[in-house]
């Protein structure tokens, strides 16, 4: 009973190149190109859709008007995470992601927050983005989110 | 969907690890052990749908590993890469459609063998999400918060949820987590990601379950005590969590309304003797009650702190413990079901609801709750 | 109440090696747009979603949930199949099982790849058990080899016989504006492409493509009302194998137990007679020619006569891959679904330049994972 049973342990190593397509490809180079954030407008629904996307999939209607969006926004729910993945982390623990609503976007967006003593985020709060130096093509285009501590 | 019933279950005890068996070997025990129950044999057996994961099992085609742990071998076999509940609902079409008298609902996952947080990562796509390093945690304690301020609850309140299933697990053999813990013991369990703490997080299992499911022209043949499928309702949110109103549950509502109509519940509290839901977390719990209409938005924690889903009360929610006893990723929802069966052939044990005729199973995949299976299964056909 | 059903309707992308236009569900999106536009019906027609892909060759766990945003499946009902080869006549059982079941009444069954963002093969061996397999067999390709040597071998069939299987097909495609390779090829330049894994050659195998197909069932009574020519379903079997690739037992086709049963169930006594076109999921050409005995359309080792006398083209009494098959065309999750949409296509009339005149009854198979299969068979009636 008290075998030592045999374990074994690999990892799939398998390479992915995942096409972002027109309209994510657009919004990544508004970013990279003008540090400016774009929504998409749903004629139907007229919610302005943040991150741009190409339909309203609650509409199922291709959307038509690119809004700039932020980069100013709010907190509409936030967690600050305690553990180390550190694969998959592009920050340290402690460290902060929240539900943001940019301003003039009526959807909310996944993102971290830095630049901000944890225990101090608060729903509510008012943020905006933090460009990269370098632009990649993937949202840490936008390093983080951080408070907007005047105006 | 008067004419199916399920006639025999079978779970393993759901562990942190189990390193004495491979997945395969862990799904033909459940099924053996399925089979010397309702006295069945591989040749009773119609067809079979199975539940799992790529990713959880780290191979493509997941099911091709538990072809003969099934009995698939020249029978007709299909894997429903979701939760259990919904390879349940594929089960009994199959019977509906007419051509099968039996089919065999397997489910199994092994979290010990994978890496969760990554596998949970890579449900976040590629082109706007997954470089966030972004997981389960993280999308519920978004919606965690985002509930409980809209509804004023503290951390507190939520925590007896985790009370209330963990004490109920202890009479529930197969649980893997069980204990009387406080709210002060929830509250100092550590924070995973605020306002999640260790013991508001379901654990990571390994185990499998199985279910037989007859058309009513031969359940007897298996059992006298079969338990009959009323119901059944399943339906999917938008995906982008920021698009959704993460305080509610549409998705599940609607699941819930199709199967109640099926049922013929209009009252689900009066009308429900005992409920099995998918509390992946332990605010889940609160807002799936009240998606499933057990109360008002918001009033989740009050149908708690005034009883009703105690195991003692009125409309008992999770005897078993729930996913925070055990949380086998993909069977989950499956063993709400059988729990639910347990409870309608008087089998549940220590756990026993007296007199349960009407149970609500529900199961749910996706974060925060974006896909839902809701059944009504009954011990009167 | 058991319900009978039929396809009333299906749209598939332009399928090519790298779709980068288009993220994963932008690309399905295009797939559904073409079905909902040829049922003449709007996403709020739909009942419930099936959809099927296999999650490692993009990397996508949980994939139906980022897909829908463009399969519809929004506050619909949705469930994932997935099984490999097989995703595709999976998802298409699933879909038939929602309506024959009475549960659901129109039903979009949605199958989708996007080998160009993996490498397919890596994805492929992760299939096989990783203690006793996973190390010593390559991909899809070993496995077929073996089975396209013991056949040519077993029959005294030649590598010629393959080749002009694969020239068929790709001249079939040429007529499929969905289709990937539409080649002009020789036999001769098949025999002189690269060998890939003896005796299948480059140009015997089947691509990695990019693409979708959407398929919209219904049942009966919606069927009739929507429908002027519906594609009944007749018949949908599947049939299992032992799961160690060592344990097959070559003789002892899936395909043909399949398709036997499907037969039955069909009322189909003499199917060279009684089918009109099949869509065969031929993996690689020497599929084309070996497998057409499991299906009883020639009996053991003819396949090659009927090659060479040119039965299974277009224009032979019974032809096989009007649309090019999976040779031509291969975005794996979809692979199989394209199958049964052509043979759709053929009931309905609507198979354009493919379009096999008159076709009243139609095959169609899956085939994935250790070599098990299913069998579809479609009619113009009930």
């Amino acid at each position: 009973m008290s075998e030592e049973i045999i374990v074994h342990r690999t990892a799939l190593s398998i390479p992915y190149a995942w096409a972002a397509g027109r309209h994510a490809t657009r919004f990544y180079r508004e970013i990279a190109e003008h540090r400016k954030l774009f929504g998409t407008r749903c004629p139907r629904c007229q919610r302005v859709l943040f991150p741009a996307r190409k339909a309203c999939s609650r509409c199922f209607t291709e959307t038509t008007d690119w809004v700039e969006v932020g980069p100013r926004g709010t907190v509409t729910s936030f967690t600050v995470v305690h553990y180390a993945e550190p694969q998959i982390q592009p920050l340290p623990p402690p460290l902060a992601y929240a539900l943001i609503q940019l301003d003039g976007a009526d959807t909310a967006f996944i993102h971290l927050v830095s630049e901000v003593n944890v225990a101090e985020i608060k729903t509510g709060m008012r943020v905006e983005a933090v460009f990269a130096e370098s632009p990649q093509g993937n949202i840490l285009d936008v390093k983080f989110f951080k408070p907007i501590t005047q105006g | 969907m008067e004419d199916i019933a399920i006639v025999g279950v079978a779970q393993t005890k759901f562990e942190r690890e189990k390193r004495d068996l491979n997945y395969a070997e862990l799904v033909y025990g459940v099924v053996t052990e399925l089979f010397e129950k309702t006295g069945a044999t591989h040749q009773d057996v119609d067809n079979i749908v199975t539940a799992s994961s790529d990713f959880w099992d780290g191979r493509t085609i997941s099911s091709m590993a538990i072809q003969s742990a099934v009995g698939a071998y020249m029978k007709s076999e299909s894997k429903v890469s979701s939760d259990g509940t919904l390879a349940l609902l594929y089960g009994a079409m199959r019977i509906l459609s007419g051509q099968f008298k039996t089919t065999l609902v397997v489910a199994h996952s092994k979290g010990s063998e994978g890496a969760p947080n990554l596998i949970a990562n890579a449900a976040f796509d590629p082109v706007y999400q997954r470089q966030l390093g972004i997981d389960f945690h993280v999308a519920s304690a978004l919606q965690a918060r985002a509930y409980m301020q809209k509804y004023g609850l503290t951390e507190q309140d939520v925590a007896l949820v985790s009370v209330k299933n963990l004490a109920n697990a202890k009479k529930n053999p197969y649980a893997q987590v069980a204990g009387d813990f406080t709210v002060d013991d929830v509250m100092n369990s550590g924070y995973l990601a605020e306002p999640i703490k260790t013991l508001d997080a379901s654990p990571i299992s390994d185990g499998a379950c199985a279910v037989l499911l007859a058309h009513a022209d031969v359940a007897s043949r298996f059992t006298d005590k079969p338990v009959w499928l009323k119901g059944v309702g399943h339906c999917q949110d938008g995906y982008y969590l920021g698009d959704r109103d993460l305080t509610t549950s549409p998705a599940l509502a609607a699941a819930a309304r199709r199967a109640y109509q099926m049922a013929s519940i209009d009252d689900p509290l009066k009308q429900l003797d005992v409920a099995e839901i998918y509390d992946a977390y332990s605010y889940q719990e609160l807002m799936w009650t009240e998606a499933l209409g057990f109360c008002q938005p918001g009033e989740g924690v009050q149908l708690l702190k005034s009883g009703v889903t105690a195991i003692n009360g009125s409309l008992p929610v999770n005897p078993s413990g729930g996913l925070l006893a055990a949380h086998a990723f993909l069977a989950a929802g499956l063993v709400r079901v059988i729990e639910c069966v347990l409870q309608l052939r008087g089998e549940a044990g220590e756990h026993q609801i007296p007199h349960a005729k009407t149970a609500l199973a529900h199961g749910s995949f996706g974060f925060c709750g974006q896909t839902h299976c809701v059944w009504i299964l009954s011990a009167e056909r | 109440m058991p319900k009978n059903v039929a396809i009333i309707a299906s749209g598939q992308t332009n399928h090519t090696s790298r779709r980068k236009d288009v993220n994963i569900p932008e690309m399905i999106r295009e797939a559904v747009d073409r079905a909902l536009t040829d049922a003449e019906l709007t996403i709020d027609d739909i009942d419930a979603v099936v959809i099927g892909n296999m999650e490692h060759f993009e990397g996508i766990n949980l994939s139906d949930m980022w897909a829908s945003e463009g399969s519809g499946a929004v506050m619909k009902p949705c469930m994932k199949i997935a099984t490999g080869g097989t995703t595709g006549t999976s998802v298409a059982a699933g879909a038939y099982y929602h309506c024959a079941s009475g549960l659901f009444d129109t039903v979009l069954a949605i199958g989708w790849e996007k080998l160009s963002e993996s490498d397919t093969t890596a994805g492929i061996i992760t299939a096989f058990d990783p203690i006793v397999e996973r190390l010593t067999l390559a991909g899809a390709i070993g496995g077929l080899a073996i089975e396209a040597n013991l056949y040519m071998t077993t029959y005294g069939l030649s590598q010629e016989h393959f080749a002009k299987a694969a020239v068929m097909a790709r001249k079939n495609a040429q007529n499929n504006p969905h289709a990937h390779l539409k080649h002009d090829l020789t036999v001769e330049m098949v025999l002189n492409s690269p060998m890939i894994a003896y005796p299948i050659h480059y140009l015997d195998m089947c691509p990695t493509s990019d693409g979708a197909c959407a398929v919209i069932f219904a049942s009966e009574d919606r069927a009739r009302r929507l429908c002027p020519r519906p594609a009944w379903i007749k018949a949908a079997v599947c049939r299992h194998n032992h799961p160690y690739i060592g344990d097959v037992w070559w003789d002892r086709s899936t395909l043909e137990s399949a398709a036997i049963e499907a037969y039955k169930i069909a009322g189909i006594t003499n199917p060279r007679k009684e089918l009109d076109v099949i869509e065969l999921y031929d993996p690689a050409s020497y599929a084309l020619v070996a497998w057409i005995q499991h299906l009883h359309i020639c009996g053991p080792g003819e396949g090659g006569k009927l090659i060479d006398d040119g039965s299974i083209t277009m224009e032979g009494d019974i032809p096989v891959n009007p649309s090019g098959g999976v040779i031509s065309t291969n975005p794996i999750g979809a692979t199989a679904l394209i199958r049964v949409a052509e043979a759709a296509l053929q009931i309905q009339g609507k198979a354009g330049a493919r379009q096999v005149e008159g076709a009243k009854t139609a095959l169609a198979t899956g085939f994935g994972g250790s070599y098990w299969n299913e069998v579809f068979i479609l009619s113009d009636r009930l």
